[in-house]
């Protein structure tokens, strides 16, 4: 399989604080990957490293072969094929939801304005709003903002979704038609690091289940292996805490 | 207020709405009809002061007014309201200084264009936009040319120039250079290079520490020392200069309020689609930045709109400065309430047109429904 995110042995620091210890990982194209842990255990911090909206101090992170480090234009190029959601949606509120989306498509690819727009209709009708396009995101309930912003992601076409828990300022109405936009994007074969405590999500999309703890990856398996058969003790606690109730 | 509870929709309507509002127990009503009378004493007595008892050309007798002594309140004290006179007389001086008569026109014609290079810059919906924002750029030169003159019209050399022109001049042009400037300020000052985050900060900091009245001697009497010799710029120049930078500080401060209010979140959403530094900054940032710090500009444009009567100082005449020249005449001395009202109403005008055109400004960039 080709390996399309490699980290070896990352290592990253706030000040004192040390977020990321050793992290290996490695992902190949088309898997999907979910991400859980208690808050502060830095799997936020792992996938925001990967495109390198932190920087990591030691190791090293490899995306489609290039590696991160300083240079603007390895960067620049990694995140043309990294789309990520936030947890805040982030979209931006001066923008009607068609500019949201044509926005990054028009200055970043410099594709013609009449092909932006097609392509954000595409995708709108994708995450199935395309009646909002020329609505503002003020106007829009949380789950209508998040499909837009991954509907956004996905306009630059990327091989890579990062989802930095997608679904945990949503009320829980909306969090399944959001879910539903994910499942199905998993189902179309892309590339997918989702960091999320749904855990029915991750029984149905993830290859593989990852659980951080204080900055270091304690367990990592398939959904089956992770939720029936937990190796740590310290992923059987947290397992238990978020199922149990 | 929505348009179905506003009290001037029928007769009844109103009624209902001062009742509630004016009326509703008896110490409302005793305030309401205090504040009415005093409204109404101070209003009738600006009113016959400034226009049923006034002087314009003529005084009571029907003479034409020359000089101060003809003002009908100088000859029936007591009896008679403003003697508008002066106005009239130095008509040309508050407008264009002593800028020759015979050459006013080209003032004039500036003047009358001024509307149309700001009107593209100040409205976004204007048919023709591209047309008009042209126009804007190729103003300043026009009227560059049109003020000073140049292969085919003659030299009218700035310290001719005065009244509204001078205010005009030092506030429009002023306000338009400072703007870029502070915004690269601002920006420079939240940078993550340290050496341009220094010099930003330094270059603030000490703006904002000094008064304007420093700022115009220090650009009068230094600015010649940086110029190689015997280039003397003009008095009117070194004011433009010490002004724009005084309002580039200001402005950048403002800007920077609302540069701190963009959530990082933003930002990162910007960065993770590609978007580069510059990009994120002029799509993403500063539209949002700029409208969030649109009252704080305003408020600093206002007040270096009427901060430019300091210039007085360093022997330009603005509109104020022409006023006191005025009285300083002795023909026409002691008309202060017609000379400050006069100019009062001018800076009014201006900075009344400013505040409103902030407000339209924030209603039409709101986009979400609270």
């Amino acid at each position: 399989m080709e390996q399309v995110i490699q980290l070896e042995k990352v290592n990253k620091w706030f000040d004192d604080f040390h977020v990321l210890k050793d992290i290996d990982l490695t992902v190949t194209k088309g898997q999907k990957i979910v991400v859980c842990g208690p808050s502060g255990s830095g799997k936020s911090t792992m996938i925001r490293c990967i495109n390198r909206l932190e920087a990591h101090q030691k190791g090293q992170i490899v995306v489609h072969g290039t590696e991160l480090t300083n240079d603007l234009k390895n960067i620049d190029m990694i995140r043309k094929n990294v789309g990520m959601v936030f947890q805040q949606f982030n979209l931006f509120p001066h923008l009607s939801v068609i500019d949201n989306i044509t926005l990054a498509p028009i200055w970043v690819k410099k594709l013609p304005k009449k092909e932006a727009e097609n392509i954000a209709m595409t995708y709108l009708e994708k995450v199935k709003i395309p009646e909002q396009a020329q609505k503002y995101p003020g106007q829009l309930s949380g789950g209508q903002q998040q499909r837009v912003a991954i509907a956004r992601s996905l306009a630059m076409n990327p091989d890579i979704m990062l989802f930095d828990e997608p679904t945990s300022a949503l009320d829980p109405e909306m969090i399944k038609e959001v879910l539903d936009v994910m499942i199905q994007l998993a189902e179309e074969g892309m590339t997918m690091l989702v960091v999320t405590h749904e855990m029915g999500f991750a029984k149905t999309v993830a290859d593989q289940m990852i659980f951080m703890d204080e900055g270091r990856i304690v367990e990592q398996a398939t959904p089956d292996e992770f939720f029936n058969n937990p190796k740590s003790d310290r992923t059987k606690l947290f397992l238990s805490q978020i199922l149990n109730h | 207020m929505t348009p179905n509870t506003s009290p001037y929709l029928s007769p009844n309507k109103m009624l209902n709405w001062s009742k509630k509002n004016l009326f509703s127990s008896w110490v409302n009503t005793i305030m309401t009809v205090i504040a009415l009378i005093f409204l109404y004493e101070v209003g009738t007595f600006f009113l016959n002061w400034a226009i049923f008892k006034a002087d314009f050309i003529n005084n009571f007798r029907g003479e034409t007014i020359t000089d101060r002594t003809f003002c009908s309140k100088n000859i029936e004290v007591g009896q008679h309201g403003a003697c508008w006179a002066i106005i009239f007389v130095r008509f040309h001086q508050f407008m264009y200084g002593f800028y020759p008569v015979e050459e006013a026109w080209r003032v004039n014609l500036v003047y009358a264009f001024l509307p149309f290079a700001l009107i593209g810059v100040l409205f976004d919906k204007l048919p023709l936009r591209r047309v008009f924002l042209y126009f804007t750029f190729a103003f300043p030169f026009i009227a560059y040319f049109m003020l000073y003159g140049g292969p085919g019209l003659s030299v009218v050399a700035t310290n001719k120039w005065g009244g509204l022109l001078v205010t005009l001049f030092l506030g429009v042009t002023g306000i338009a250079l400072a703007f870029p400037l502070s915004i690269l300020l601002a920006l420079g000052r939240r940078s993550n290079m340290p050496i341009v985050k220094s010099i930003c900060v330094v270059f603030i900091e000490f703006i904002r520490g000094v008064p304007l009245i420093t700022l115009l001697f220090t650009a009068n009497v230094m600015l010649p020392l940086f110029l190689p010799e015997g280039v003397k710029p003009d008095n009117l120049l070194r004011a433009l200069v010490a002004v724009t930078l005084f309002q580039s500080a200001y402005m950048a401060e403002a800007i920077r309020g609302g540069l701190q209010a963009i959530p990082k979140g933003q930002i990162e959403a910007a960065q993770s689609l590609g978007l580069n530094y510059w990009q994120t900054t002029r799509k993403i940032i500063l539209p949002q930045a700029l409208k969030i710090a649109i009252p704080p500009i305003v408020n600093t444009c206002i007040g270096l709109f009427k901060d430019t009567s300091l210039v007085l100082i360093i022997g330009l005449f603005d509109l104020l400065g022409i006023g006191r020249a005025a009285l300083s005449d002795i023909t026409w001395t002691k008309l202060y309430y017609e000379v400050y009202v006069f100019v009062s109403l001018i800076f009014f005008i201006f900075c009344f047109g400013m505040s409103r055109y902030s407000l339209y400004l924030e209603k039409k960039l709101k986009t979400d429904n609270s």
